[in-house]
């Protein structure tokens, strides 16, 4: 039996951050880090750059190689807890080692979905979510020579591994069952800039549609789709890039409570004494959208993880809630979008009343700008093509900031903080940053 | 530790701080070479914002709870331990712009003349004064132990 002061479960974002806000309190106490991947922490993000050849693996370390050893951390990586006894502080693992702990930070990320589809279990027929994942397919794909790809999903899964495959010289087609890719952050005008973007480098995007079945060919070889209504597509290699959610398996069958993801308060502790959560497997408070629910980016897992940290090591911190937000480069077109992009999005018209859009667009050299006002207040932003100085709206979204005397100067070309309110201006400028 | 602290009312808007700040990052740190004769031309890690009589130079706060940090996917924004400014490891760094996308001071720039990288204040190293502190005619830009 293995007995801890602290048991992190999870090695990416939010239990590394959590290990570093635990030392930076408790120098002594014991670390014990358990992983079911066998690699040192990587960089999840990183794996569609590592299938597209753009970073080898050593460059795909989330921290450096000396993390665990700097940090006093013993880990036991390429094992799972596959059960927890949340009154006797005990977790089970698959070896059956038996671990006691002090606090427990669950930090289990989320799993990709996977719809039963005819054929799924073809050679060829891929998820993207981990290191081990993009191993197989780049395997996959020099071993068979594929050079046409079907990606099921176009949001941000979907489009960043479909990006690396066109840098593999591969032809992908996307299909997607809404009426347009990124439909989770984006609104129509910038979705079309990047399908646009995107079938200029010879990719397809599908709309509205979905993949019924996977075909078989060769030895068991994936060799093709069929959509919804009969088409058939030819490809070598099928992502399925539909969506991630909290992985919840290890607490479902515990007094740990649960809704979309695990339920925390603003501490990071779960309805357990003791047990923390943070990163994907959680839902924390939307500060847009006013309620909480699960938003699985890796700022908000960082953050999480440190404050989650600070608190199992004696600490007093509040985690206030999360933005959802991405940057992201499709096709060489830079994009990013903060909060609620598109207000259509949200049901019921006697709504949209309330919101106030300012935009600006240039079809021709795929620039885009969009701010959404609701009560004087900016509530998201979508830029592309010219990214310059985003924050300053992420900024002004977290901290509430009443624009509606400035309104004329946020789409300028020359915003920065002198667009902004004064008081608000002069306490960036002379200020000593964001404290603690 | 030291920072650097910004007196808006002092900021003239020569911009001074600028060309020292491109010809400190440069290759050669000779003024007409770092200008005129360097491929990728080197970028000023500060930026200069200026209406009517208000000017002021603004650079990375290197904050205490930086957003940045949190929002890098890579780890190559990291804290240096020994002067705990924000530093980007240009190496590491994958042009994501992640951080750009979080700094609500928008003082991180887009590096595109070769590998893509995030492009931000580095203190100038940390061990001296900074360049813009050390030329601003006017006692703008200082820095103080905070």
């Amino acid at each position: 039996m293995e007995k801890t002061k602290y048991l992190i479960i999870g090695n990416s974002a939010a239990a590394i951050n959590a290990i570093e806000a635990i030392r930076e309190r408790d120098k002594n106490g014991s670390i014990f880090l358990v992983s079911e991947e066998t690699c040192h922490t990587y960089s999840r993000p990183l794996i569609s750059y590592y299938l597209g050849n753009k970073v080898d693996e050593a460059r795909m370390l989330y921290r450096p190689p000396s993390f665990y050893e700097d940090h006093d951390v013993r880990t036991c990586l390429g094992k799972r807890v596959v059960h927890l006894d949340v009154s006797a502080r005990e977790a089970f693992m698959d070896d059956q080692t038996r671990i006691l702990f002090d606090k427990l930070l669950i930090a289990t990320g989320g799993a990709p979905f996977v719809p039963e589809l005819p054929g799924a279990d073809s050679e060829g027929v891929f998820t993207f979510t981990t290191l081990d994942d993009a191993r197989h397919v780049k395997m996959f794909v020099s071993d068979h020579c594929v050079k046409k790809a079907v990606v099921i999903g176009g949001g941000l899964i979907g489009l960043k591994v479909t990006e690396a495959l066109i840098d593999l010289s591969i032809q992908v087609t996307i299909v997607e069952l809404s009426d347009r890719i990124l439909s989770a952050t984006f609104d129509r005008t910038a979705s079309g800039i990047i399908e646009r973007g995107l079938m200029k480098t010879g990719c397809s995007c599908i709309t509205c549609n979905t993949v019924e079945k996977i075909l078989k060919g060769k030895k068991n070889l994936v060799n093709g789709v069929v959509l919804k209504e009969g088409t058939k597509i030819d490809c070598g290699l099928v992502i399925m890039a539909i969506g991630v959610r909290p992985r919840l398996d290890l607490v479902r069958d515990t007094v740990i409570k649960i809704n979309r993801g695990i339920m925390v308060d603003e501490y990071l502790k779960t309805s357990a004494e003791d047990i923390y959560a943070a990163g994907d497997v959680v839902e924390t408070y939307d500060l847009i959208a006013g309620s909480p629910r699960p938003i699985a980016i890796l700022p908000n897992a960082a953050q999480q993880g440190r404050i989650a940290g600070t608190n199992m090591a004696g600490g007093d911190k509040k985690y206030t809630g999360g933005i959802a937000m991405n940057s992201i480069e499709i096709a060489g077109i830079p994009t990013i979008s903060v909060g609620l992009t598109d207000p259509a999005m949200i049901p019921g018209k006697e709504t949209q009343n309330d919101f106030e859009i300012l935009q600006e667009y240039n079809e021709r050299d795929s620039l885009y700008k969009k701010v959404v006002i609701q009560g004087g207040r900016i509530i998201g932003i979508i830029l592309a093509g010219k990214i310059d100085r985003a924050g300053i709206y992420t900024g002004l979204i977290k901290d509430r900031i009443d624009v509606s005397q400035v309104k004329d100067r946020l789409l300028k070309d020359d915003f920065g903080l002198l667009s902004l309110p004064k008081e608000y201006r002069k306490h960036l400028v002379t200020g000593h940053g964001i404290e603690v | 530790m030291k920072k650097i602290v910004i007196h808006e009312e002092y900021c003239m808007g020569c911009r001074l701080c600028e060309i020292h700040c491109l010809v400190e990052h440069s290759k050669s740190k000779e003024i007409i070479k770092a200008y005129k004769g360097e491929y990728p031309k080197a970028l000023p890690r500060l930026l200069v914002e200026e209406k009517g009589y208000i000017s002021f130079a603004l650079q990375c706060r290197h904050c205490e709870d930086a957003p940045c940090l949190d929002a890098c996917m890579t780890g190559a924004m990291h804290r240096d331990p020994k002067t705990g400014a924000v530093i980007c490891d240009e190496d590491k760094c994958v042009g994501c712009w992640m951080c750009i996308m979080v700094c609500p001071f928008g003082v991180i720039a887009r590096n595109t003349q070769g590998k893509k990288v995030a492009s931000k204040c580095d203190l100038c190293g940390g061990e001296k004064t900074p360049v813009c502190v050390k030329y601003c005619p006017n006692g703008a830009i200082v820095l103080e132990e905070i």
